[in-house]
């Protein structure tokens, strides 16, 4: 469809005290031939919108070009219906506000009033290159979830799923469901007063999923392939009958394994008496407390962190020990009036409604807790055991000997086992990536759901050391989101961060060199490849970040409304003033995420910066393609600025690795342009968040101020 | 798409309630939400940085608004309060508040209004350490982005904000509104409200200047704070240079609140590295009962606790007193070394706990909080659903996967299971 472009200018808000409206109106219709362009004072108001709805009536606009205040006010305001282009230049928040207003006498900053019009030809520009996004439509969505593994998270993420109306495919290695909480002796405390051990119910949840019409069971099964995307799952399971079937969503809950024992030498676990959380809790379950030598037990001693919190061995806490050791030692008490229980810890961690728990055991006169270093664990004559403790509460060191020493060890998550668990036919391997110890777990505490393969989301054990309470919340969330990615993809959505946009990585692969760089670089694994390197896109599986649109060396890949051609087209639409007008440009990309509301509540401070800088916003730095240097630097702007999240161990980056990437990228170009002999540092990348609006009037004059020491660009007017 | 069949009301607009109302709505389902105050973002907006990554909080919360603000399945009402829910699980009728902020949505921000406000109050956003005008937008990041009146504190006759309103977006004639709707599930997301710290007698908060709670100090970290970020004692703004964090303070005790609010350790280690960003001379006392960094968070305490200058002690405080000119007296039990610990210094903060925000309120017979005021799931029917720390004391972490979880029973409600 042809495209008409309406421009709509807003005067309000002090926008004509910064600058000539009728400036930019010039600009638009005699520089880019807009087919309609008006101003108003207060276009967010009811007559401002009858000016676009008229212009879409009687002249046909389906592009338009909002010159008012920046996108993050008004979101929905300005629509149009969807088969429209609409796009907003923030002419307040990056000139009215920021820049120079008229002096007393009215007279416009001539470097202001520069400001606007360059806006208004960069956007014009940008419209220009936009496409209405076709979205994307499977030939059907499947919206079943898969859920792999049957412990008590696998089979709450089924059950819920199953009880919201969904299909369930649920999938356990072993022959029976019921994960390592089937064959506890009791349960914590799972409701208010949160007292007392619950009787093990799991053989219940058991039932109800065996129940429940729609979960297909498959016992003794591994997967042996995922293909496909989110909506068209390929599952293919290994269980000797070829089961295969497909998916919308899929949730790993393939649990955790408790630590070896077996490693904690310095503990004496060589010793008859000496074992582990996991072995007493099946002694427990028999019934009766006997040594190894067949002597009843009078005395336990636990002993917390046992191989935690430790480098030698997980150097993590895992949540639970604490918990299950005041339930063991609630076992010792119940089995036998007479017995004693010893609990030597670094910290009690009961968080929550769970301290009513301790506290009802430290009201046991049968428990003795003290913080401790366990120093010594011997083995005594008559096989009992005796620890060596220090740094007690009672501020002596001690020497406990006991009938049985219990090592209260910590978890590991199954993705740390020989086999892949999913093993996606993915070209960038099998697994989920893992974060620190094995868990392929979320990097932001903000999103515990946010993950690296699309469509697939981990729940329980496997996901981050933790009890079977909060393992049911975090399987019945992740269900959610396992239904919740089938839907949006029905729709031609993507999912998180970018929810709702219906665009999605195109590559022109004619002029494709299999350079393979937007397949290893995606930080989702979207794209796949042929064995010649080609890639093989995944459009459900796309999170629209446009990383490989910055990583690509032959600019083929673009999104409907997001492109190399747009943002090109941006940098050389900004006029640039000759040498000896002494009037610099700097163009400085911004990520939306950060930088953008960064920026805006500068705006709101109405902290004034240089008339000189133009800002692109870009829907991560990812998107950054060195052309846009080259581009910049030949049409004579004198310095690059990048404004985005900070990267590292505690990257901010809510597409992974964007602004690292970014910044790996500007690091190969440093050499590029020192052999055109201009300084490196007239491109350089700041760290910006959310919280950054107060300094960075400070941080963008800096720029401006090293700027002027270099000196104009001296391939300007070339 | 399943089958609509009636809708969701989420109460409480903080990440609790937007998460909910975010992932429901992102299925397919069409949710109320309902929050009291003139914007959204609750508790987690006023924070300064999350732990462990010392990240803003909205940058989370920027993305959750850019799903919110287009989604047409998502009715935000804002100065809002339920003044009744009767009916059963697929079937609720419910009361809606709406009180007057006295500006409508033509409002846009321009600042104008406030320059000619004559009238001040105690800035609530900012726990009362500093003041705001009675036209106020309580910090840059809010949405819904528009002004809101505390009409109580206006000069009897002005009207100097409508005169100089270029957008006629004041009025101040606005009327409370009420509305009836029909929902079939309901979620309950109303956080909670810092323990009020008076009631510990022997910590001197609301008694001993410069004795704060945590958080207070997160207010005076943030750049958009009452001291613009710099760690400054309330009264005299002397920069902190020696301070004492006083954990479980109101918790973990009989006589306050009984439970562990799971976050405070983890809450004063991260503001004791505020404390030494802000102030690299600065000394840090925490005196704790138990470390609680459950899980990876221990790799955070570990780091913090790197700092030379950051010094943790086992041991309860017993007192809290003025010491010499402004400065606090601390007098604590040093367990692991046997005996006592004196220290004066510049600021004390009470770590305090969080304590529901349904905690003594009226509510509708259907909403059936246990002893400690939080709502469980087993003494509720399961069509009122709870999530985040209206549900339990917990993290921004386990409320936001608490919260999508809730999304889903509420969607069972709807499908009518």
């Amino acid at each position: 469809m042809e495209k008409k472009i309406g421009v709509y200018i807003c005067s309000g808000c002090d926008i004509d005290k910064a600058v000539d409206v009728s400036g930019l109106e010039k600009v638009a219709t005699k520089e880019y031939k807009a087919t309609v362009c008006k101003s108003h004072p207060f276009l967010c108001s009811q007559e401002g919108l009858q000016l676009l709805k008229d212009g879409q009536k009687n002249e046909g606009i389906n592009s338009f070009v909002i010159a008012a205040c920046s996108k993050r006010y008004h979101e929905t305001t300005f629509d149009l219906g969807q088969d429209n282009m609409v796009i907003r230049m923030p002419l307040r928040e990056q000139v009215a506000w920021v820049l120079e207003p008229r002096d007393e006498e009215g007279k416009v900053d001539e470097d202001t009033q520069m400001a606007g019009e360059d806006y208004l030809r960069m956007y014009c520009a940008r419209v220009k290159q936009q496409k209405v996004p076709v979205p994307y439509k499977q030939e059907s969505t499947n919206k079943s979830v898969v859920v792999i593994g049957a412990g008590i998270a696998g089979m709450t993420a089924a059950l819920e799923t199953a009880k919201a109306g969904y299909e369930v495919n649920l999938v356990e290695k072993s022959a029976q469901l019921g994960g390592y909480a089937l064959n506890y002796r009791s349960l914590i405390p799972a409701e208010p007063p949160f007292e007392d051990l619950i009787p093990n119910n799991v053989s219940e949840l058991v039932a109800e999923v065996e129940a429940q019409d729609n979960i297909s069971i498959h016992k003794s099964s591994t997967v042996a392939s995922i293909a496909g995307e989110p909506g068209a799952f390929q599952v293919k399971l290994e269980n000797g009958e070829s089961t295969e079937f497909k998916a919308g969503g899929v949730v790993m809950a393939s649990g955790a394994t408790p630590y070896d024992a077996s490693k904690l030498t310095d503990l004496g676990i060589a010793y008859d008496n000496v074992i582990s959380s996991v072995d007493f809790e099946a002694m427990a379950l028999s019934g009766s407390l006997k040594t190894k030598e067949g002597q009843p037990v009078k005395s336990v001693l636990f002993v917390q962190c046992a191989g935690s919190r430790d480098e030698n061995h997980l150097p993590y806490c895992s949540s639970t020990c604490c918990m299950r050791s005041l339930k063991q030692a609630a076992y010792v008490r119940e089995l036998d009036s007479d017995a004693k229980a010893y609990i030597i810890y670094r910290d009690m961690r009961t968080p929550g409604q769970y301290e009513n728990f301790y506290k009802k055991q430290q009201d046991d006169p049968g428990i003795f807790l003290t913080k401790g270093d366990v120093v010594g664990v011997n083995e005594e004559s008559n096989k009992q055991v005796s620890v060596d403790i220090d740094n007690t509460l009672i501020g002596e060191n001690i020497q406990l000997k006991v009938d049985l020493v219990v090592l209260a060890v910590g978890q590991v998550p199954s993705t740390l086992g020989d086999d892949s668990i999913l093993n996606l036919q993915y070209r960038q391997g099998p697994d989920m990536p893992e974060l620190k110890y094995g868990y392929p777990d979320s990097h932001f505490i903000c999103f515990p759901y946010e993950t690296r393969r699309t469509g697939i989301y981990t729940a329980g054990t496997v996901r981050q050391p933790m009890d079977l309470n909060f393992a049911i919340r975090d399987a019945t969330g992740a269900a959610l989101k396992a239904i919740q990615v089938a839907e949006m993809t029905e729709l031609g959505k993507r999912v998180h961060p970018r929810s709702g946009d219906l665009t999605f990585m195109e590559p022109n692969l004619t002029r494709c060199t299999d350079c393979k760089r937007c397949t290893e670089e995606c930080p989702f694994g979207a794209i796949d490849e042929n064995e010649k390197g080609t890639p093989l896109p995944n459009p459900a599986r796309c999170r629209s970040c446009g990383i490989c649109m910055g990583a690509c060396p032959e600019r083929v890949i673009s999104f409907d409304d997001y492109s190399i051609p747009m943002l090109a087209d941006m940098i050389k639409a900004m006029e640039i003033p000759d040498e000896d007008e002494e009037k610099p440009r700097v163009v400085c990309f911004i990520c939306e995420n950060d930088a953008l509301p960064a920026l805006d509540q500068m705006a709101l401070n109405r902290a004034k910066i240089s008339p000189f800088i133009r800002f692109i916003p870009l829907r991560c730095l990812g998107g950054n393609n060195l052309v846009f240097v080259s581009d910049s630097l030949s049409v004579g702007i004198d310095g690059i600025m990048y404004l985005g999240c900070a990267f590292g161990d505690d990257y901010q980056c809510h597409f992974i690795k964007g602004s690292e990437l970014c910044n790996e990228r500007l690091g190969k170009v440093q050499e590029t342009i020192g052999r055109l002999s201009l300084e490196s540092e007239r491109v350089q990348q700041f760290e910006v968040s959310m919280n950054d609006a107060e300094i960075l009037p400070k941080l963008i004059g800096d720029f401006m101020e090293e700027l002027e020491d270099y000196g104009p660009n001296p391939f300007k007017g070339m | 798409m399943a089958e609509q069949k009636g809708k969701i009301l989420v109460i409480g607009g903080g990440i609790s309630g937007v998460t909910t109302a975010l992932e429901a709505a992102e299925v397919g389902y069409e949710v109320i939400l309902v929050e009291k105050n003139p914007t959204l973002g609750g508790r987690v907006s006023k924070l300064y940085q999350y732990f462990p990554k010392l990240c803003p909080p909205m940058c989370g919360m920027e993305i959750n608004y850019r799903r919110l603000r287009p989604n047409p399945f998502i009715q935000t009402l804002v100065n809002s309060e339920i003044e009744s829910i009767t009916g059963e699980a697929g079937n609720y009728q419910v009361k809606i508040k709406t009180n007057p902020s006295y500006v409508n949505e033509k409002c846009v921000i321009c600042d104008k209004c406030v320059d000619v406000c004559p009238s001040e109050i105690d800035n609530d956003y900012n726990y009362g350490m500093d003041k705001t005008k009675a036209i106020y937008f309580s910090n840059k990041m809010a949405y819904p982005a528009k002004y809101t009146i505390d009409r109580a504190a206006c000069e009897e006759g002005c009207s100097k904000c409508v005169d100089v309103c270029d957008y006629d977006a004041i009025d101040l004639q606005m009327q409370p509104q009420t509305k009836e709707i029909e929902v079939a599930a309901v979620v309950y997301a109303t956080g909670w409200r810092p323990y009020d710290a008076r009631k510990i007698d022997n910590l001197g908060f609301g008694k001993v200047p410069n004795v704060i709670n945590n958080v207070m100090l997160e207010r005076l970290a943030h750049g958009q704070g009452p001291t613009k970020g710099q760690i400054l004692r309330p009264s005299d703004n002397k920069k902190v240079d020696s301070i004492v964090f006083v954990q479980c303070a109101g918790s973990r005790d009989e006589n306050h609140l009984p439970y562990c609010s799971s976050i405070c350790c983890l809450a004063s280690l991260k503001q004791a590295m505020y404390v030494r960003k802000a102030n690299p001379d600065a000394k840090v006392y925490i005196f704790y009962i138990d470390i609680r960094t459950p899980g990876k968070y221990e790799d955070f305490s570990n780091k913090v606790q790197q700092d030379e200058n950051i010094i943790l002690v086992k041991g309860k405080v017993a007192s809290v007193i003025a010491g010499e000119g402004e400065n606090v007296v601390v007098e604590a039990e040093d367990i692991l070394n046997g005996g006592k610990i004196n220290l004066e210094v510049d600021m004390v903060v009470l770590a305090t706990g969080m304590e529901s925000s349904l905690k003594g309120q009226k509510l509708p017979d259907v909403v059936q909080l246990d002893e400690n005021g939080f709502i469980a799931p087993q003494l509720q029917e399961h069509g009122i659903i709870s999530a985040g720390v209206a549900k339990f004391p917990g993290d921004v972490s386990s409320s936001i996967q608490d919260s999508t979880g809730a999304a889903l029973k509420a969607i069972q409600t709807v499908v009518g299971k």
